[in-house]
């Protein structure tokens, strides 16, 4: 497949995720954040950082670039959107998955390994992964606590939309845990955790590798 | 058309003591720049010369000494102290890239933007050289924490480093954090930056031939942190709160910009520059007149096509403006514009603000009106002075005391001591500081904090890098020499426990106002033995900064020179970690025996802690700490070493807790203990480390260690889940949660 990893002034994990899919066999191209047009890719990454250095909200900014409106025109045609950390904070604030990222409850930046329990894994997302796994991704955020009002977290649980929860500690008060959600058609993901940081054995763990595979294995 | 020398109407005498003091210079350093020019200074060159000569920029007391350190070694790439930052030739065609500097006054009156700028300006350090920043480490010294105004410098200052640091997607993979009463009011902000690039890519920071364009590129400047250097260069008293308009204030998401658009300009278009460098301390005045310096040329600055924040400025608020995030590039003629455009990329505008001339003058302009004009000598050229040292009786005394005065442990007590020691803020888990930074970011980290040294890979490379930092004040305090030497020898000892072989040392020198002859011998002995120490391990020192004048109402802090260690892994999928692996692993001391003398106990936590005694001899055997880095490097290459683990701060009981609370497995030393059970459980002689191997390859660790020399004993195995050392019995968990939850108690309180 051949992805495109967005560049807004400020995003960090963007030569992370490159290398990750890269090390899977996989083209990846960084692309920055003045593109109009993202037809030629199969899959869009919306990688991790401080877009515009989290100033006003996080991801209020970013949600103005110039390729923002090439990224809801590429989500409406069914292939993978994926936004992780930052991410996940610019697809909400652009309204393609509901809800907001508010300050972690305990105040304080939050960098470590976590656990996450894998919701479904009929999704286009978690293919890879066996029903009731627990899957260990590295968290690294000072505002990834997820909020949305009860209704639409009814909402997304009863659609099937919550795809990760944080398992064992919740590191940033998240409502129901959450960590990851879907959009209603299933091809839009974001989620605070990071799979690009756990996609090397060297690094200590290859879970992320989990989503990446899912990935290739449904629009690839 | 400007004229050398401008009319200057102050004579010598007609400067007041304020003026004077405000800049801090003396009044014999006035009347030297007045001989120097032959003339008085004008108000502008006045501030200009202030800054340049303050302790913090010129070096005046601690420049003298640093002819002390080898300096150099065929892998290494610079001169010290004439560039931004140390550069150490790492193999295959790469260069790491490192420096530490101090931001402890700063951090003092305002913990959080204190501590982050210090973040922002050695980071600047590292791409001014075109390098690629890709891991930082921060070196903190507090007072007590149960005093709340410690904790808030402590949380503000973790804070600050993660604010700024984790916005810039760098890193932070390690450090410590050190808890002393003298550090109270007056805590040590110490941050350390490492780059690579690839060799031949790197860029000076020189002006470059007369005709060179100056440009300003970055954040606008304001009146934020006038005077930042004279401040760092005084001690700090009541009225230093009124101080805080010297603190400047970060913009992380700036320095991202910038630091990704120089990083790229360096490496695609390195032909449109002479010279980069970043307006650190003393803002546009000591980028501008020291890049002149190493030009041998001089300047001419227009002030007033410096973009600003703020309306009316003076030509003398630009000059010496510390506004954060900005770089001053030196730009071949016929590129300008390539230039602009290039930042414009990033939203950052690149602005001419002067150029280069030849006749060696640094002049400044508000528009017609010339408001400098001195030689660049002038400026870079403070006088020097070596004071009278004297080292403190009172010192003497301490480090002449004899711990075995004192009775010996009680085999009962050992269990209470070890747990005592385990929440000790200066040995407890660090992981309150570190989860509070990104140090994962850039997919680099193999070995994250909390380990003796961490390990960082570079894509595309068999060999990886080990970095740690070490100052054990208290060992200095009692002997500035040997303590710290072992400074040093701690450094390589925790990157040889990964396996890595140390090759760079960047030193940071926080002492208190060298005027006085106790503080002096203090800074001129430390830096002799770190010399002498850099010897034996053929480390170089490739950068550094001194930090003096570190001293509040209650007194000077404790003599902490911080060394900050550069090692090569030649695998850096071999990199040894501290935990215990597997059941049965034989778990070996190597460097010394397991009974020790009272006399190890010296400077020691479990003196501090339990005793409350800070005092007794302090010893360092270079050779024998030499042989141990051999030993552990060769084992670690020959694949012997399942763990390794550096045994200081709380000796062997406490080493041997730390790789059993990281692997989750217990151990029984069971090797008998004949002599003082305090000395042997928690003596803190150099020259060890607790290793773990599996049981079939323990003759060729002992073979190996004979052959280095270095002594090698087998003490016990990994086993079960409690911790059992002589007479010390506790249940892992519970060690571990003594370990765990200490600074948690004490911070989130």
């Amino acid at each position: 497949m051949r992805f495109a990893v967005l560049v807004f002034p400020g995003t960090w994990s963007d030569w992370d995720c490159v290398y990750a899919l890269e090390d899977l066999g996989e083209t990846a191209e960084r692309v920055w954040h003045r593109e109009t047009s993202l037809d030629e890719y199969d899959g869009v990454i919306l990688p991790g950082g401080f877009s515009y250095g989290d100033h006003l909200r996080c991801g209020a900014i970013a949600r103005f670039s110039p390729v923002m409106s090439a990224l809801e025109r590429f989500a409406a045609t069914g292939k993978p959107v994926f936004g992780s950390c930052n991410g996940f904070q610019i697809l909400c604030e652009a309204g393609l998955l509901p809800g907001i990222l508010q300050r972690n409850a305990s105040m304080q930046f939050r960098c470590q390994p976590q656990q996450l329990s894998v919701e479904r894994v009929d999704s286009g997302f978690t293919n890879a992964c066996e029903s009731g796994q627990i899957v260990q991704l590295p968290v690294s955020h000072g505002e990834g606590q997820y909020f949305a009002p009860p209704q639409v977290l009814d909402e997304l649980e009863d659609a099937g939309r919550v795809l990760f929860r944080y398992h064992a500690e919740n590191p940033n008060g998240s409502l129901r845990d959450i960590a990851g959600i879907l959009n209603p058609a299933g091809n839009v993901l974001g989620m605070m955790p990071h799979p690009e940081r756990a996609s090397d054995a060297l690094l200590g763990g290859t879970d992320g590798n989990f989503i990446w595979r899912s990935i290739i294995e449904h629009w690839g | 058309m400007s004229s050398y020398p401008p009319p200057g109407d102050a004579r010598p005498a007609d400067v007041d003591d304020d003026v004077l003091a405000q800049i801090a210079l003396s009044r014999d350093e006035y009347e030297r720049a007045c001989d120097m020019l032959g003339r008085a200074p004008s108000d502008v060159e006045l501030g200009m010369i202030g800054a340049l000569w303050s302790e913090h920029c010129g070096y005046k007391h601690s420049r003298p000494l640093f002819h002390h350190f080898p300096t150099e070694d065929e892998r290494i790439l610079t001169n010290l102290g004439e560039e931004n930052a140390g550069a150490i030739d790492i193999g295959d065609g790469w260069v790491a890239v490192m420096k530490i500097e101090s931001h402890n006054h700063p951090s003092a009156i305002e913990p959080y933007e204190g501590a982050a700028t210090g973040v922002g300006g050695i980071v600047r350090d590292i791409f001014a050289m075109g390098a690629q920043p890709i891991a930082l480490l921060d070196s903190l010294r507090f007072g007590p924490l149960e005093d709340r105004r410690n904790r808030r410098l402590c949380t503000g200052v973790v804070a600050g480093i993660g604010g700024y640091g984790n916005c810039l997607g760098i890193p932070t993979v390690g450090g410590e954090l050190v808890v002393g009463e003298s550090y109270s009011g007056n805590p040590l902000v110490n941050a350390m930056c490492l780059g690579i690039a690839q060799r031949g890519a790197l860029i000076s920071a020189t002006a470059g031939p007369p005709g060179t364009q100056l440009m300003i590129v970055g954040a606008d400047t304001g009146r934020d942190g006038l005077h930042g250097a004279t401040f760092a260069s005084v001690e700090l008293d009541e009225a230093s709160a009124e101080r805080r308009p010297a603190v400047q204030v970060g913009n992380p998401f700036l320095e991202k910009s910038l630091m990704d658009a120089c990083v790229g300009l360096v490496r695609e278009h390195r032909d449109w520059l002479e010279g980069l460098q970043d307006c650190g301390a003393a803002g546009i005045t000591s980028s501008t007149v020291e890049m002149a310096e190493r030009a041998g040329a001089g300047i001419r600055i227009q002030t007033q096509h410096v973009p600003r924040r703020e309306s009316g400025m003076t030509p003398y608020e630009v000059m010496l403006s510390e506004s954060q995030e900005r770089m001053i590039a030196a730009v071949k003629p016929g590129h300008v514009a390539d230039v602009r455009a290039w930042f414009e990329r990033w939203d950052l505008h690149a602005e001419v603000i002067g150029e280069v001339t030849s006749d060696g003058i640094a002049r400044v302009f508000d528009g017609g009106a010339e408001v400098a004009a001195a030689p660049v000598s002038v400026m870079t050229g403070p006088p020097s002075y070596t004071p009278d040292a004297e080292r403190d009786p009172d010192a003497v005394g301490r480090a002449n005391w004899d711990p075995a005065s004192l009775p010996d442990l009680d085999p009962a007590d050992a269990s209470d001591a070890l747990l005592q020691l385990l929440a000790s803020p200066n040995i407890a888990s660090k992981r309150w500081v570190y989860r509070q930074y990104d140090h994962m970011v850039g997919t680099n980290t193999v070995v994250t904090p909390g380990s003796d040294a961490a390990v960082l890979r570079i894509r595309g490379l068999k060999q990886g890098l080990a970095l740690c930092t070490d100052g054990p004040g208290r060992a200095v305090e009692l002997d500035p020499y040997a303590g710290a030497a072992r400074a040093v020898a701690e450094a390589a000892r925790n990157v040889a426990c990964t396996g890595a072989r140390p090759v760079a040392v960047t030193d940071c020198l926080n002492f208190a106002n060298p005027e006085r002859p106790a503080i002096y011998y203090q800074l001129s002995e430390s830096i002799r033995g770190m010399a002498d120490a850099c010897r034996a391990f053929r480390t170089p020192v490739v950068s550094g900064n001194a930090s003096l004048y570190n001293e509040s109402e209650d007194g000077p802090v404790t003599p902490t020179p911080v060394v900050g260690m550069l090692g090569i892994i030649s695998d850096v999928t071999e990199a040894v970690r501290m935990a215990f692996q597997d059941e049965g692993d034989e778990i070996w001391l190597l460097g010394a025996g397991l009974e020790q003398d009272a006399a190890t106990l010296g400077a020691g936590e479990y003196l501090s802690l339990l005793h409350g005694k800070e005092a007794g001899p302090i010893t360092v055997d270079l050779e024998r700490e030499a042989a141990l880095v051999d030993a552990l490097v060769e084992a670690a290459e020959a694949g012997l070493l399942k763990s390794a683990h550096d045994c200081s701060d709380g000796g062997l009981a406490v080493a041997v807790c730390e790789s059993a609370i990281a692997g989750g497995k217990g151990a029984i030393i069971n090797a008998e203990i004949a002599g003082r059970i305090d000395a042997a459980l928690f003596g803190e002689a150099g020259g060890r480390a607790v290793v773990s191997i599996a049981p079939d390859l323990a003759e060729s660790l002992a073979a190996l260690a004979a052959e280095q020399g270095v002594q090698a004993a087998r003490i016990g195995h990994v086993a079960g889940e409690r911790l059992q050392v002589g007479p010390l019995n506790v249940p892992l968990a519970e060690a571990s949660e003594a370990w765990t939850s200490a600074l948690p108690r004490l911070l989130d309180s």
